[in-house]
């Protein structure tokens, strides 16, 4: 694991469609181990840049680095190094998930005796043992989704990727997926980098998070820090004669709203400083405290909520351009 | 890349279109019964009518294998269509394996579905009293074999051209029935009017019939190796515009 060449390498890897650039100049590193997210809204150009990096796609200009191949001069070592779990299904579903597996094993050169081995340990990693033989059409979507996360384990890249894992799930299965890949990261620690739109996913997940909007990246650090930097805790308080002066000279104390009877305060680190702030505020009759999430951030660094934004004709546009345009 | 890798991505390819062809019995059945089919109507029906010195439906037996040959190797180039709309395309273009070797997987696997269809109408011609030894049947298989690979590529080049399903079985159609219609598998090439014999001899099918019916029936228009180096010549030239057609394939 101590290998000191970073699991993947962005050195200003850029795609233009015409006027339109998907992906403008982006540079990042992603250290070995890590659970990175790319978090950003529809059509923003994650799935392009994702692309990039498994040489699916020809950047206009830039490299990047994957395990150390280049993905401009050797796209053969890339696609040895990486795991792909696509958007969209991409299994064959008139064949068995084991067979789905051994197509992908020997694609991938896998050694023909620990080819059954392998697809046996994959399929336990996301239970999925036990339906190993049925045909992939019987699968329900999430099996079907864990089912191709096993399938690009098999070959034990070095960086998985994730294109939106969650995509089209229902919550329940959403979080069961969580629940693997997080599990998956602990008894591997494989590197994995993830698209997504789900702010949950991306916090749930992520070690770091790279927020990109229109095919820059425009923010980048660990969830936690981007939080803290941002918005902090928010405290909502009810009471009387509450000592808003003597709240705004507390040294954690980010910002106060008033609002209809109550006072919104956005404090640095609630965990700690819950109790000074109650202390100083008086007699209080009601106390509500939740976490700002990386929605707030979201909206922060891009203006705009991350959920789709039906009506939004321009972002639409955009949106059906690049997929137009890309394929 | 390692000469075992490319062996098993081969292998790979071929594992995977073979087990789907195993799930489709339909498709085993139609595209036997539809030669049959022509026949026996087609045959018994022109058959009354035409005296060619020798049985028309045996005549035109060679020609039935053709078809069947043609039919299924062509249809094979829809499953790519088929990839793509499923994205399973994605699945193999981004594994380690070159355009090549996936043209090649792909050109091994078609040509099983459609080879495995010819043996099963050589047992019924056996059946129905179709001259086949064991000598003429290995000189069959022979002819089929190296007739297919150049259908299973011109297939798999129309397939790569296209986005939709739909849109293969209208292209294929404009390329099978000149393929078939024209390869002399109904009538005998020698007395045709100029300018059809010219239309004949543009189509390979021609020589894979006109080969097949010299080496079941001994009647012939041309030599068996004039036939055979037509036929190889088509092979090399489409596997070249095959490997050039998926270089250029994107997603």
């Amino acid at each position: 694991m101590d290998n000191p060449i970073p699991a993947i390498e962005i050195l200003g890897l850029k795609k233009t469609y015409g006027e339109l650039s998907a992906v403008n100049e982006v540079h990042l590193s992603v250290g070995r181990g890590e659970i990175f997210g790319l978090l950003g809204p529809n059509g923003a150009g994650k799935t392009t840049l994702l692309m990039m990096l498994a040489t699916l796609l020809k950047p206009t200009s830039g490299d990047a680095r994957v395990n150390g191949y280049s993905i401009i001069s050797q796209p053969s070592h890339v696609r040895q190094s990486i795991g792909m779990v696509f958007q969209d299904p991409s299994s064959d579903e008139l064949l068995s998930g084991y067979e789905n597996l051994k197509l992908h094993a020997l694609m991938y050169d896998v050694q023909w005796k620990s080819i059954d081995h392998r697809i046996n340990n994959v399929m336990r990693l996301v239970d999925l043992e036990h339906r190993k033989h049925d045909k992939v059409k019987t699968y329900s979507g999430g099996m079907r989704r864990r089912m191709e996360i096993a399938r690009g384990l098999l070959h034990q890249p070095a960086v998985l990727f994730l294109d939106e894992p969650t995509l089209g799930l229902d919550p329940q299965t959403r979080e069961h997926i969580w629940k693997y890949i997080e599990s998956l990261a602990r008894e591997t620690g494989m590197t994995i980098v993830l698209t997504t739109h789900y702010m949950e996913e991306a916090e749930k997940l992520c070690q770091r998070v790279a927020i990109i909007d229109y095919g820059k990246i425009i923010a980048l650090d660990t969830t936690q820090n981007l939080k803290n930097r941002l918005a902090g805790d928010v405290v909502t308080l009810r009471g009387k004669l509450l000592e808003i002066d003597a709240l705004r000279g507390l040294p954690f104390v980010r910002k106060i709203e008033l609002q209809d009877g109550r006072i919104q305060i956005t404090i640095e680190n609630a965990g700690k400083n819950l109790k000074s702030l109650l202390l100083a505020a008086g007699e209080i009759e009601e106390v509500q405290v939740r976490s700002s999430d990386l929605n707030d951030v979201f909206l922060h660094f891009t203006g705009k909520e991350i959920r789709e934004t039906e009506g939004d004709t321009l972002e639409h546009i955009r949106v059906m351009t690049t997929a137009k345009q890309s394929r | 890349m390692k000469p075992t890798h490319v062996l098993k991505g081969i292998y790979a390819l071929w594992y995977r279109e073979f087990k789907v062809f195993l799930n489709e019995q339909s498709r085993i059945l139609s595209a036997v019964f539809l030669p049959m089919f022509w026949y026996f109507i087609f045959g018994s029906g022109v058959g009354s009518i035409t005296t060619t010195g020798i049985n028309y439906q045996h005549f035109i037996f060679p020609g039935f294998l053709a078809m069947t040959i043609i039919f299924s190797s062509l249809f094979n180039g829809a499953y790519i269509v088929w990839d793509k709309k499923i994205d399973f395309l994605k699945e193999v273009l981004i594994a380690p394996l070159s355009r090549t070797t996936i043209f090649v997987g792909k050109v091994v696997g078609g040509m099983t579905d459609a080879l495995i269809q010819a043996f099963i109408l050589i047992i019924i011609g056996t059946v129905i009293g179709i001259p086949f030894t064991i000598v003429n049947t290995l000189y069959t298989v022979f002819i089929l074999f190296i007739f297919t690979i150049g259908l299973v590529s011109l297939g798999l080049i129309i397939g790569s051209f296209l986005e939709s399903p739909e849109s293969f079985g209208l292209v294929s159609s404009f390329v099978v029935y000149p393929l078939f219609l024209l390869s002399g598998a109904l009538y005998p090439l020698d007395t045709l009017p100029a300018w059809m014999k010219v239309l004949t001899r543009l189509d390979p099918a021609t020589f894979a019939v006109d080969g097949l019916r010299n080496v079941i029936l001994g009647i012939s228009s041309m030599s068996l190796i004039h036939d055979l180096s037509v036929l190889i010549a088509f092979d090399i030239s489409l596997i070249l515009i095959g490997t050039w057609a998926f270089n250029r394939m994107k997603l």
